[in-house]
């Protein structure tokens, strides 16, 4: 591992000039993920982790545009390239695994063309030479009879090997860093098992930094080694997945830990938060989440929404819970 | 418990948010503004004909053929009266037949229209949610049917209409025979449109909501599907009429539409047409000037009702 | 207590060839796809019953014939003692499918966004004629939203609301039973727990019987009472709640539970269950589950397991024990 990370996000805004004004889908976040390292980010839909991770790979559909902060890979900037330098690093320094496998690939090219026509793209081999790594790459993957396989289209394959083609794409010119937008939301349990622990094996094999978005509490339990939780825009909470799973500091993660219905097993209710998300349009003043908190004080209404820094450096939050709560609750 | 409300409660209703949408983006669409504002002018001079024209071209008792083929806004050497757009071999005013012209090409545009609108609509609901046979047959018929050209499928019906209609009654019938040959042939498109949005529609779940509480075929096909599938319909009318106006003006010049005594924009054409090179010019060009901003704006004003409501694009 | 609901010998085939013209052309044989298999389980009044299994089981299409928008291909559903296949009485019909109601998975696909709340709630009861003033907005309130969100439509509404939106126009006719088919997939946890919630309070209150679909099975684990396993359209293990998930006997329901992502399973490595979900148009012969079987036999592939009682579990498996 290097003292840079392999990505790192400063202070990032996102802004979409709209009819009803301007929106901010990513508000001021900030963070690092090293190499070797799985960043789990989480937060309910709508809060702005798509937007994030399309703002790092430069996918940002305009009018939607990053307006301030910096984007740093493996040091140097990337927020302010144009579209053409962008896609040549993607590929090749960034890879991209999508929800639904089928929008990453070109029904009406083979999984071999399109394996070998990326390879060649960004590494200096011979035609041969990408199709031979083109099979090993689906091979790594798990794909059983890889070298027949590899004249099969997208639609001849099965939602979870059409992902493990997707994985073999995005991983094929060995970038150092992968953007894994709900990987597998669109899958079953069993098929879900099975990516991720491919996932996880190829990052920590290849020293990959991830950034594995997804809404699957439990998939980033067992996947990630640092997670940040978003909210309406914001980073609310970020820190090591065990800690900030079973000690949450932030009142939302708390919630949302609370709310899975593990977390209640054998009460007859489950925990709820109160309300929902608030539209971007019409978001509260000072802390974004003031109206659904038990713990909102006169502070929270009326200062500027708290950050990670201005706060204890890992909830955005005034009033952090504590780290023994659960302790005291059970005592 | 309850969720706070997602908007805080505004008292719009969806019809009026829809519509506001629709006016914003119409205010920032300058090219929309300038063909509707096109559009309108001309349907208010066809409506208005008979308080606007100068003369009335069709009462012979008004038309002196010493006024024939005087230049726009000159005075004619014989008469000294002064036309706007100038004369025709018969002395009418070209102005005042290009109103009563549009009149009648605009009649029969809409009408076509909302013949083919009335077919396709039902046609394609009733494919796209029976299914089975219904469908196999009615978009068979529409598939051969589009392997002929729409003007082709026109002037077989109109020859056939015209076939069977006693010969009194031709002129009388040619304005209703028109209306029939060009709205006959152009309900595919809204078939084909209704059905695929049908097909949409059909699997979401507040229809199998609507056959659960049991409502009928007919009834969820009318009050839940066909609100639904409007939109585009909307867009392929608008589109379809200017196309309409044109296949009426194309039948109308090769003389198989309105008769000289009703005429169209096209009948003006194929009459102007003829002294095109005899230096007669006008007789010609403003008819079809006319057609051509006629059609084009409405075209254009369809091009961004269709990008406007395609929610993809907003 | 007494079974409200009885499924027996449930078998739905579906027809899947490509049409009549490309078959003949092409050659091909008629696809037919059986989404269900031979499935009976009981459901006790005032009790939740959970389906889960992956994508494709048969789950939906279970409960789709249950409230008789599919009908099966054979076998046969009782509700209080009616067949709806079956039964010729109109007047025992109309009063049977009064009683079951539904709630779909996708809250933004279930209400016509053309139609104002209010005449989406009432419509089961407006198509019947019955008397509707004031019912929307007192089914609203039952729901926890308020009698003023009546006049809106649907899109002014985030996904949560919209489904307590389809559970107060479920709840329009007085049902005794609800087919929930995965009715907080498409919800964040949050929510999904108010909306949860909302379903429990509204069983007690109502006396309820739920027909609870789901692939989550910590959602099921929470809400049902008892549980059947579905797999490529059969029924594989059914028990009560806590013998399910405390001793899951068929080698189908440990993989399901062993592939679970765990809320405390940090760093957890699993063996990835092996093999995906077999083509039901050729599903294997045998048991179903036998070329991803960890315990697979011979006689597995030569023989479909019958259900045994094993205790208080029923399950279809030649090795459980
Ligand atoms: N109308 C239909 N025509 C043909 N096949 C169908 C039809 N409805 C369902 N099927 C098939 O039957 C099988 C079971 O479908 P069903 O919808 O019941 O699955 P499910 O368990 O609810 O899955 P999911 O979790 O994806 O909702 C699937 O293979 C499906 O493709
Ligand atoms: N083109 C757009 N115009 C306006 N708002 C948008 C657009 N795209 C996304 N948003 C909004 O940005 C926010 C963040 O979206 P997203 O990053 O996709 O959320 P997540 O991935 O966390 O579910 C949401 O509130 C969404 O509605
Ligand atoms: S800042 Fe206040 S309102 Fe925001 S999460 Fe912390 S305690 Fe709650
Ligand atoms: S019957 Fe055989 S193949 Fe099927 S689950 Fe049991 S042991 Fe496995
Ligand atoms: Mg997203
Ligand atoms: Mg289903």
């Amino acid at each position: 591992m290097t003292d840079t990370p392999v990505l790192s996000v400063r202070n990032l805004v996102v802004e979409i000039p709209t009819r009803h004004g301007l929106l901010r889908p990513v508000d001021d976040v900030s963070y690092d993920i090293e190499a070797g390292e799985i960043l789990g980010v989480v937060g309910e839909s709508g809060a702005g982790k798509s937007m994030t991770g399309n703002a790092v790979i430069g996918l940002l559909d305009p009018p939607a545009r990053i307006t301030s902060g910096e984007i740093l890979l493996s040091g140097q900037p990337i927020h302010n390239l144009g579209r053409s330098a962008l896609r040549r690093l993607r590929g090749k320094k960034m890879g991209m695994i999508f929800q639904d496998p089928l929008t990453s690939l070109n029904p009406l090219l083979t999984v071999g063309e399109q394996l070998s026509e990326t390879i060649r793209e960004h590494l200096d081999v011979s035609h041969d030479q990408a199709r031979k790594r083109a099979v090993a790459a689906l091979e790594e993957v798990g794909i059983p009879a890889a070298s027949a396989r590899i004249n099969s289209y997208p639609h001849e394959f099965s939602g979870g090997m059409r992902q493990r083609v997707v994985i073999a794409l995005a991983l094929c010119a060995e970038p150092d860093l992968v953007i894994a937008d709900e990987p597998t939301t669109a899958l079953d349990v069993s098929v879900q098992a099975q990516i991720m622990a491919l996932l996880k094996r190829l990052c920590r094999e290849r020293g990959v930094a991830v950034m594995l978005v997804t809404h699957d509490m439990g998939v980033i339990a067992e996947a990630a080694d640092r997670v940040a939780v978003m909210y309406a825009g914001r980073l609310a909470e970020l820190g090591g997945v065990r800690e900030v799973l079973t000690n949450a500091r932030h009142p939302y993660t708390d919630g949302l830990m609370a709310s899975t219905p593990l977390a209640s097993a054998g009460l007859k209710r489950l925990r709820q938060i109160p309300g929902a998300m608030p539209r971007l349009g019409a978001l509260p003043t000072g802390c974004a989440f003031h109206p659904r908190c038990e713990y909102a004080q006169d502070r929270c209404r009326k200062d500027p929404g708290p950050t990670i820094d201005s706060c204890d450096g890992r909830a955005a939050c005034w009033f952090p819970l504590a780290t023994d709560r659960k302790e005291e609750a059970q005592a | 418990m309850t969720d706070t409300p997602i908007p805080p409660a505004p008292p719009s209703r969806l019809r009026r948010a829809w519509e506001s949408d629709l006016f914003w983006s119409f205010r920032h669409a300058p090219v929309a503004m300038a063909s509707s504002f096109v559009v309108i002018v001309l349907i208010l001079g066809a409506v208005l004909a008979p308080l606007i024209a100068p003369h009335d071209p069709f009462s012979p008792g008004t038309l002196n053929l010493m006024n024939g083929f005087t230049p726009p806004g000159q005075a004619n050497a014989m008469t000294g009266d002064i036309f706007l757009l100038g004369t025709d071999d018969q002395g009418r005013d070209v102005f005042s037949t290009i109103l009563y012209g549009m009149r009648i090409s605009l009649f029969v545009g809409f009408s076509a229209v909302l013949l083919a609108m009335v077919l396709g609509v039902t046609l394609g609901l009733l494919a796209g949610y029976v299914g089975g046979w219904t469908e196999t047959i009615i978009m068979r018929i529409a598939d051969v049917q589009l392997t002929f050209p729409a003007i082709l499928v026109a002037m077989l019906i109109f020859g056939i209409a015209k076939g069977i209609t006693p010969p009194e009654y031709r002129d009388e019938m040619a304005i209703w025979v028109l209306i029939l040959a060009i709205g006959l042939s152009d309900w595919v498109q809204f078939a084909r449109v209704v059905r695929g949005a049908t097909l949409v529609e059909k699997n979401k779940e507040y229809i199998q909501a609507a056959r659960l509480i049991g409502r009928t075929p007919f009834s969820i096909m009318l009050r839940h599907i066909l609100p639904n599938v409007l939109n585009p319909v909307l867009v392929i009318a608008t589109i379809s009429l200017a196309l309409a106006i044109i296949a009426e003006a194309t039948l109308s010049f090769l003389g198989v539409g309105a008769p000289p005594t009703k005429p169209s924009l096209g009948t003006l054409i194929r009459i102007g047409q003829e002294f095109m090179f005899s230096g007669e010019w006008w007789i010609l060009i403003f008819p079809a000037v006319t057609l051509l901003a006629l059609a084009l704006s409405i075209n254009l004003l369809g091009d961004w009702l269709r990008d406007a409501l395609n929610p993809r694009l907003r | 207590m007494s079974a409200i609901i009885k499924v027996e010998h449930l078998t739905r085939v579906f027809d899947v060839s490509k049409p009549l013209l490309n078959r003949v052309i092409e050659r091909l044989p008629r696809a037919l796809l059986t989404a269900v298999s031979d499935v009976s389980f009981e459901i006790e009044e005032n009790s939740v019953y959970a389906l889960v299994g992956e994508s494709g089981s048969g789950k939906s299409t279970i409960g789709k014939i249950m409230v008789g928008l599919v009908a099966p291909t054979e076998g046969s559903v009782q509700i209080s003692g009616v067949d709806l296949a079956s039964e010729t009485d109109a007047a025992k019909i109309e009063a049977v499918r009064s009683e079951i109601q539904m709630i779909f998975q996708d809250p933004f696909a279930s209400l016509n966004p053309r139609w104002r709340v209010r005449d989406v709630i009432a419509e089961p009861v407006a198509a019947k004629g019955g008397d509707t003033t004031g019912l929307a907005e007192k089914l609203l309130e039952q729901v926890g939203l308020s009698a003023a969100d009546a006049g809106k439509y649907p899109h002014e509404f985030s996904g949560g609301q919209r489904q307590r939106i389809c559970i107060a126009r479920a709840l329009a006719s007085n049902p005794r039973i609800i087919v929930c088919d995965e009715p907080t997939s498409a919800l964040d946890v949050s929510v999904q727990a108010q909306v949860l919630n909302l379903m429990s309070d509204l069983r007690e209150e109502l006396g309820l019987t739920y027909l609870f679909i789901s692939h989550d099975l910590t959602v099921v684990q929470h809400m049902a009472d008892r549980i059947g396993v579905l797999y490529l359209g059969r029924l594989v293990e059914e028990a009560p709640r806590d013998v399910l998930f405390n001793d899951p006997k068929h080698p189908y329901t440990q993989m399901l539970f062993a592939a679970a992502p765990k809320m405390d399973g940090f760093g957890r490595e699993i063996e990835a269950p092996k093999g995906e979900i077999p083509d039901a148009i050729n599903p294997p012969t045998g048991c179903a589950f036998h070329p991803r079987c960890p315990l697979a036999v011979e006689r597995c592939s030569r023989e479909r397991p019958e259900m045994r009682n094993i205790g208080k579990t029923r399950v279809a498996c030649h090795m459980a024990e």
